[in-house]
Formats: structure tokens, sequence, C-alpha cells
């Protein structure tokens, strides 16, 4: 019996054998894959060790707005928002079983440490003994801008819906950027896990979408703040401040039985008007003529010029928010053509796109490429990488084309409707917008600014999206501008 | 089965290098328990000294008994089966700490009673051979136990296994001490039938198939085997129980045909288990891709993050998360070690598990009689598939199945029934090991005549 015995141990030789060679399959060759948390979200294993490492903190101008605290319980940091709602759409959260949002998403390499950037500062931690730390991020923001904007927005009822952004127009640095109704992202963060799933469920079901971020993600016509891209094109096409454009009472819209009718239904001051005047009370009659005279595809360029139809803000993207693409639509038929040109039918625009439009008229035409991260540091705060300004588009109307509607703009907000921006001793350039997504709810006002206006250092626009207030007081000039002055006052002023 | 080359040597009791060993073992046992402490409390837990010496002292009753009643048995065995109990007994205590259990103290009682077992068997049952009068007896015990778990009041069903039985507030897994049962009852009714069962049929290609009327053994087995995954949903029992039977015929009777035979069997019981059963069907499909059925492949998942998570020397005793996994104390115990003490560790469980079936192995090459040869054959073998089942199962190496890692996992029928084993292999080692009186006559009769003659 003895040969069959022999071979049985071969046999049980080479089971071992496997499993041996399996084990180490398991454990070293896959070993990587399987404790990485974007391959497997679910390897709690990981996610506990990163819940409870030192993260890095997220700076707005050398504050933390996300810091981790020592904590007593079984992780040993907790990540905290000192000031949650205000900065809720930038900071996003950092919860264990949710994942993160926000720049807590974005630069999780740089905040938890893992970053490429910082690997000789992980070899020094390991040689030393000491555990892993994540390096800082500092923002773009401007604390007084942002409070400014959040302020401006809470005034206005703790539900309202809206969105405030703002830019640095000569290098596209964003300077506040708001969103109402927030969340606290404390609640997330907590290891009350229980409580914190349970939150996260009742934000998610919220009727009023707490964790969308308006700024970015939420696209609705811009009404007559467009015509601030439609006056880009008519200038390229030659016309001046001073050319003449029909102001009367209404427009033939050709194909179609419907005139194009203004704001009021009066008429802008005259059958002919300059252009400046028909910015100056933002004629519709003006500008959808304007618009059939252009044509969809002079409009669509100057659009694009200015970011639409395109996606490039990654700063934010995370699960659930990322840049919504602004839309100038394709394939329009006339009716469309001029409807397109005062910011209706299919256009639509992000608070963040209709900031980046009056940042490049600011920046004498060049459209600086808005972004959020500053600078990403070392745990002991030296400085890494800092992100150099990037143009969007160069020229997207020449720099003289830029001062004319710079001025045309100023004339808004001195004698126009937007006076409600206006600023003592300062020259602010700014155009109003209310415009209509629906026949049967209720519009939106839009403002949308920068300053000072012979050298500008702020762009803003205002979206309030729904303010709980009477139709007939919905306006751009009388809701968002006092917003918008009040960001502008905040980076001006200074 | 000449021994010729046997017959000169005569094997040395080797009884002071086991103390030796198993001295180590204890280090490994009692140090792993200090370091569980270290790990999860900061310190070295208060009742080492209770605990280590308790362990000391059962592994001191067990070298003393084999001192008196099988001083030329096997030194390795005892010293490995120490380590893997000692090993055992921290995890437990480690998981129990994080999930506020207390399985470690009952394992421990259970060890104890294996011990006691294991000295019983030794001091009981000087000859081995004199089981082979029970062989009938054994395999209808062993049947009566792998039904017990389906009479209605005693059985119960555990993670849709109906694998236990439970009497007052006792439970138990009869399939644990069947496996022993079986053992010897096959070893017994092979000796006497191998001869029959081993001649030849119809030659196909290389082999020779066995005869058509010598199948209704194996027949009998298959359906046993069969009867145990449909009703009992025990996959790994059932694979344990027919590779043990096909192993053993093979060894009895030298054909590799019944190899053939067996392994066809087994595949087209397999396919019919895997298309009737619901329940193989989900251990198959979360094998094949557990990620894409992951909660159903939850376990097996939360095991394989664990294994990675412990890379190449593991978090440290204490320093991980293996409690995360479910059953990590029990079925899924290996993938704790994968955890905390690595590839490293888990290599060495696998090379200790290797040991036993290589020292069961060449204790049956060494063995002078028939039944004993299968005796030990069949131990090792049992040993070696379970290990394989188990082991393969949890780190994906093919389909989970639920049965126990010898020594490690907290559950009494199992502890129990191993220490038995290992006590079985070491009588039968002390048997084989032992200078043969006939050595000294230097009379020439062929070995297996005598033991022919002192069978009947």
């Amino acid at each position: 019996m003895n040969k069959p015995i022999r071979n049985l141990s071969v046999f049980c030789m080479v089971l071992f054998l496997l499993l041996l060679a399996n084990a180490t399959f398991l454990q070293y060759w896959q070993a990587d894959t399987l404790s990485s948390l974007s391959a497997h979200p679910d390897n709690r294993r990981i996610r506990d060790l990163q819940f409870s490492r030192e993260r890095g903190a997220i700076l707005v101008d050398g504050k933390a707005i996300a810091q981790s605290v020592k904590s007593k319980d079984r992780y040993d940091y907790q990540r905290e928002y000192p000031q949650g709602r205000e900065y809720a759409q930038i900071t996003g959260y950092f919860s264990r079983d949710y994942g993160e949002g926000g720049i807590e998403a974005t630069q999780d390499a740089i905040l938890s440490g893992s970053d490429s950037r910082l690997f000789v500062r992980r070899v020094i931690d390991l040689v030393g003994n000491a555990e892993t730390r994540g390096g800082n991020v500092s923002l773009t923001i401007n604390a007084k801008a942002q409070d400014a904007a959040y302020n401006g927005l809470r005034k206005l009822g703790n539900n309202v819906q809206g969105a405030v952004v703002a830019i640095e127009p000569s290098t596209g640095k964003i300077l506040a950027m708001v969103s109402n109704p927030g969340y606290d992202p404390n609640v997330l963060a907590s290891h009350d896990f229980a409580a914190a799933g349970k939150a996260k469920e009742k934000l998610q079901q919220a009727k009023l979408q707490p964790m969308l971020n308006r700024a970015i993600g939420l696209r609705l016509p811009p009404g007559s703040t467009f015509k601030v891209v439609t006056t880009s094109a008519a200038l390229k096409a030659g016309r001046t401040p001073s050319s003449k454009v029909p102001g009367g009472r209404s427009l033939d819209l050709p194909l179609t039985t419907k005139n194009l009718q203004n704001e009021n239904g009066e008429s802008c001051g005259g059958d002919k008007i300059t252009l400046t005047r028909a910015l100056e009370v933002s004629c519709n009659v003006a500008y959808g003529w304007l618009g059939l005279k252009l044509g969809q595809d002079k409009l669509r360029d100057e659009a694009e010029d200015y970011g639409f139809n395109k996606r490039w803000f990654t700063d934010l993207d995370d699960d659930t928010n990322r840049q919504a693409t602004s839309v100038f639509p394709s394939d329009l038929d006339k009716p469309q053509t001029a409807l397109s040109a005062i910011g209706q039918f299919d256009v639509a625009a992000t608070p963040l796109q209709m900031a980046t439009v009056v940042a490049g008229v600011a920046n004498h035409g060049t459209v600086m490429k808005p972004y959020l991260v500053d600078e990403v540091q070392s745990p002991d705060l030296e400085p890494l990488d800092k992100t150099e300004p990037q143009t969007l588009t160069k020229d997207a109307i020449s720099p003289a084309d830029a001062a004319e509607l710079t001025d045309m703009m100023v004339d808004v907000v001195d004698k126009g409707t937007g006076t409600t921006a206006q600023i003592p001793g300062m020259k602010v350039a700014g155009k109003t917008g209310t415009a209509q997504s629906a026949p049967n709810r209720p519009p939106y006002a839009w403002f949308v600014s920068f300053a000072p206006a012979d050298d500008p250092k702020v762009a803003v626009a205002v979206l309030v999206q729904d303010a709980g207030v009477d139709r007939d007081e919905i306006s751009g000039s009388g809701l968002a501008a006092p917003i918008a002055k009040a960001v502008m006052e905040a980076v001006a002023g200074q | 089965m000449s021994e010729s080359a046997f017959m000169g040597f005569v094997h040395r009791r080797r009884r002071g290098a086991e103390l030796f060993l198993l001295v180590l073992s204890l280090v490994v046992g009692v140090g792993a328990y200090a370091c569980v402490g270290i790990g999860t409390e900061g310190k070295v837990p208060t009742d080492i000294i209770r605990y280590g010496g308790w362990l000391t002292l059962l592994i001191v009753a067990c070298h003393v008994t084999i001192r008196l009643t099988a001083p030329y048995a096997d030194p390795v065995l005892l010293p490995v089966v120490s380590a893997l109990n000692g090993l055992g007994l921290a995890m437990i205590h480690r998981i129990d700490h994080a999930r506020n259990t207390d399985y470690a103290s009952s394992q421990l009682l259970w060890m104890t009673l294996g011990v006691v077992l294991f000295i019983g068997v030794l001091w009981l049952l000087r000859d081995h051979r004199r089981l082979q009068a029970y062989t009938y007896t054994s395999g209808l015990a062993a049947i009566v136990l792998l039904l017990l778990p389906l009479v209605p009041g005693v059985g119960r069903e555990v993670l849709g296994a109906r694998i236990w039985i439970q009497v007052g507030g006792l439970s138990f897994q009869p399939g644990e001490v069947a496996k022993l049962l079986l053992v010897v009852a096959f070893a017994g009714y092979l000796v006497v039938h191998r001869d029959a069962l081993a001649l030849a049929g119809r030659h196909v290609l290389f082999v020779d198939l066995p005869r058509g009327r010598d199948l209704g053994p194996i027949l009998v087995m298959w359906l046993i085997s069969l009867g145990v995954l449909v009703f009992q949903n025990d996959l790994g029992s059932s694979l344990l129980f027919f590779g043990l039977f096909l192993v053993m015929l093979y060894v009895a009777t030298e054909r590799p045909g019944w190899l053939v035979v067996g392994t066809a069997m087994f595949i087209g019981g397999a396919y019919a288990g895997y298309l009737a059963v619901a329940h193989v069907r989900v251990r198959v499909e979360g094998w094949l891709d557990p990620f894409g059925h992951a909660s159903a492949a939850f376990q097996l998942i939360q095991g394989m993050y664990g294994m990675a998570w412990g890379g190449l020397v593991g978090r440290g005793l204490g320093e991980g998360s293996p409690y995360l996994t479910p059953l990590s104390w029990s079925d899924f115990i290996l993938p704790s070690f994968g955890e905390e003490l690595g590839l490293t560790g888990v290599m060495a469980i696998i090379l200790l598990y290797a040991l036993i079936v290589e020292r069961a192995l060449r204790t049956a090459l060494v063995c002078r009689d028939a039944f004993g040869k299968l005796l030990a054959v069949g131990l090792g073998v049992v040993f070696a598939l379970q290990v394989f089942v188990v082991i393969g199962g949890v780190t994906r190496l093919i389909p989970l199945t639920g049965l126990t890692t010898p020594f490690l996992s907290a559950g009494g029928s199992s502890l129990v029934a191993n220490w038995a084993i290992i006590a079985l292999l070491l009588r039968v080692s002390d048997h084989a090991r032992r200078p043969p009186p006939e050595m000294l006559a230097a009379e020439s009769d062929d070995a297996d005549a005598t033991q022919v003659v002192s069978l009947r």
C-alpha cells in the first residue's frame, strides 16, 4: 500500500502548495487593489484608517474651515468645520460611511497624506515612526467676500434658494461661492454614525436640495444678464455703443404670430435708441432684433468664448456635485435665436458661468479659468504646489470693445436697472436679469457685476432662484443686486 | 509492501525533542495571548499566569501520557497541535475583546475536554487494531450521527446548514465526530475487502476500471455524501466524506481506476448539487464573482479585505480589525490571522497543518499492519482535505463551504474530535515506530503474513 501513500503524499503537497500560492496571491499581489478605496469603497478597514488619521486642514486666508481635532473615542481624530454652513458647498464633508464631498473629495490625496507630492514627507514620518499626516489645502476664497455673500443670501430667508459666485477677474480666483439652502457638514462627519446616516438620508430627500451646490450645479436661463454676451457679439461684429437699434413696444418675430415684448410692455424710449440705452433699460425688443441680425452662430461663438457648452471647472467634482455645462443651444430657428439673445428659450447658465462672463469683460476681454484651490501645502505649511492662473479664452472680445462694454454696464448701474448696486465713490459695472423658466413658476432674479469698473478687483454673479416673495417683487435689481454690492464692497473696499 | 528497508532501522523515542518543541509551542501560544493583551489594552493580560499555567498543565499532561503509554509515538504531532491550539485561543480571545463575547473561556474548556479525551484514548486504547472489531459499529454510529441533525426537535439549522444538534443548552456538530468514526469504519471494511475490490475490470486507456459488481460500496458512500449535501446543505462535509472514502479505497486497493470512477461520480454529484441546491449555487456564484454578489459573498469579501490589509507581515495581534468579518472567530479565523499576522503567519499555519498531514502519512508508510496504515492515511487525509476545503474556501481558492479550521476555530465538537484524531494517530505511530519483537527473534517471516494472522 505504500505506493498509493507516496502518490497521496504528493497530492497533499500539491494541495498545500496551492493554499500557500493562493494566500500569497491574495496578501501580496492583490493586497494593494483590495486595500484601495477607489476600487473597493466598501472596505471598512481602509475607511476606518483614513477616518482616524490626522487629515490636513482646508484654509481660507490662513484660517481653517475644515480641520482634524483630537478625539477621545475609538477614532483618533474628529473632522470639524468651524463655519460649517457657510462653507459647506466648498469644503464638502468627510464621513465614514458616505465618503467625501467637495474639496474633501477632490483634494483627498493631499488631505489624507497619500499624494505623491507628500512622498518624502511620508518616508520621514515612517523613519521617525510618526503617524502619517495630511497636507493642507489653501483656497482662493476671500473670507470677507464669502461672509458678505453668505449673509446677503441668508438675509432673504434661511430657505431662500440661491447662489453667489465672486471671481477675481485678472486671475480667475474664486473669491466667494455660496449656495443656499446649505447643510452642516459637521453632522455628516460625526462619529455617531447612526445619526450621520439619518442626517444624510434627510438631506438627500429634502425638497430644497440642500446638498446641491447651486453655484456650479444649477443651470437656469440667465435672462437679461445674457445681454452682456449678446452685446459682446454685437461689438465684435462692428457695432458701437452709439449704434442705433429699434426700441419700440414690440418686435415681430418671424415665422410666428407672436411678438417679443419688453418686460413692462412699454417702449424702451423711442423707436430708435442707442445700444447703450438698450442695455441700460434691458430692452428685449432691441436685443431680440440684435439676435436676429447677428444670427445664432455669432451668438453661440461668443457664448462659447465665455465658457458655454464646455466643462472646465473640476475643483469640486464629487458624487453629488459637478459643474453643470452651461448651454447655448444649437439648430435654432429665427424666433428661437431672438429669444436666446435675451437669455431665454433653452439658454441656461450656472452662476459660476455668469460670473465668468463678467469677469472676462472686467479682465479686458480675456477670460481666465476660475479656480478654487490656490495652494497645496505640506503638514508644516510649506508650499508644495501653487495653482498658476490659466486663460480660458484670450480676447473673447477685444480690450477696446471690453472698455466700451464696461462703460455701458456702468451706465446700467448709474442710471439704468441696476441702481441698487451703486457703491459711493466707486464705479460699478453691472447687469440685471429676471428670467422665466416656465410660465407657472416665479421667475429667477439675476445680477452680474464687477467693481471698481476702472480697475476691476472682483466680478460677481448672484442668482436668487426662489426667495418666497411675491411675483412682482422679484427682480434682479431688488433681490440680487444688493448682495452683489455687499460682496464687491467686501473685496474692493479693502 | 516490503518493509525490508526499515527492518534494520530502529526508531528512537525522541521524547526529549518533543518536550523541547512543546516548550517552543507554549511560547508561541502564551506569547500570542500576551501580544493580544498588549495590542488591545496596552498591557499584558492580568490572567496570563492563570491562562498560561492551565495551558502548560494540559500540554504537560499530554506529554506525560505519551511518555507512559506511547513512548515511541511521533514527537512532532503534539507540539504542532499545541501551537495551533494556543494560537487559536489567542485569536478567539482577541475577537472576544472586540465583540464583548466570551468564546475563549468555553474554547479553553473544550480544549480541556479534548485533552481528557486524548489522554483517555491513549490510556484505554493500547492497540489500535482493536478498533477493527468495531468496523460496522462505528459505521452505523457515524450514519446515526449524520442523521441526527435531521431529526426534528434535536437538529438545528445554522446559517443555512443543518449540521447541528442541540440537547438542552449544549449544541454539537455531530459531523466532526462522524468523520473520525468513518475513518475507522472505512479502514476496517477495506482491510477485509480490499483484495476483492482490487480485481480489475475493463481496461480503458491507461487504467483498469473496477468491476461493475464491486461498485456497491462506493455507490453507497456517494449517496450518503449526496444526502449530506442535499438534506443538510453541507457542501464541505459532503466533499470531505466522499474524498476520504475515495482516497482510502485507492490506497487499500492500489487501483487508480477507483480514483477515475470516484472523480467522475464526484463531478457528476457536484454538478447535480449545483443545479439542485440553491445554497450551493449561491456559494459558487459568490466564489466566481464575489464583488458582483456583494451581499451574498459579504463574509468572503470581508475576509479578503482583512487578509489584503494584513499584507506580508500583518497589522500585529490586536492591531487589526478582524472582527469586521462575520464568524471571524470560527470559520473565518484564518483571515483573522492573515490580517494580524500577515502572509507570514498564514504560511506558518498552513505549514503546521502540512506537518500534521506529513506526519500522518509517514506513520502510514512505516506502519506494519494494513489496518493501521489505512487508519493513519484516513486520519491524515481527513485533515488535509478539511484544511484545504476550509482555507481554500476562505481565501477564495475554491467555493466557500462551512467547515471548521482544525484546532483554531472556536467550536467544541471540532476541537474535541480533532484531539481524539491526534490521539489515534499517536497510537498508530507509537505502534509503527516501536521496534517489533519479531525483529529481535530474527524471524524471516514476511511482516504482512504475521499481521494477517493477528487479524483473524
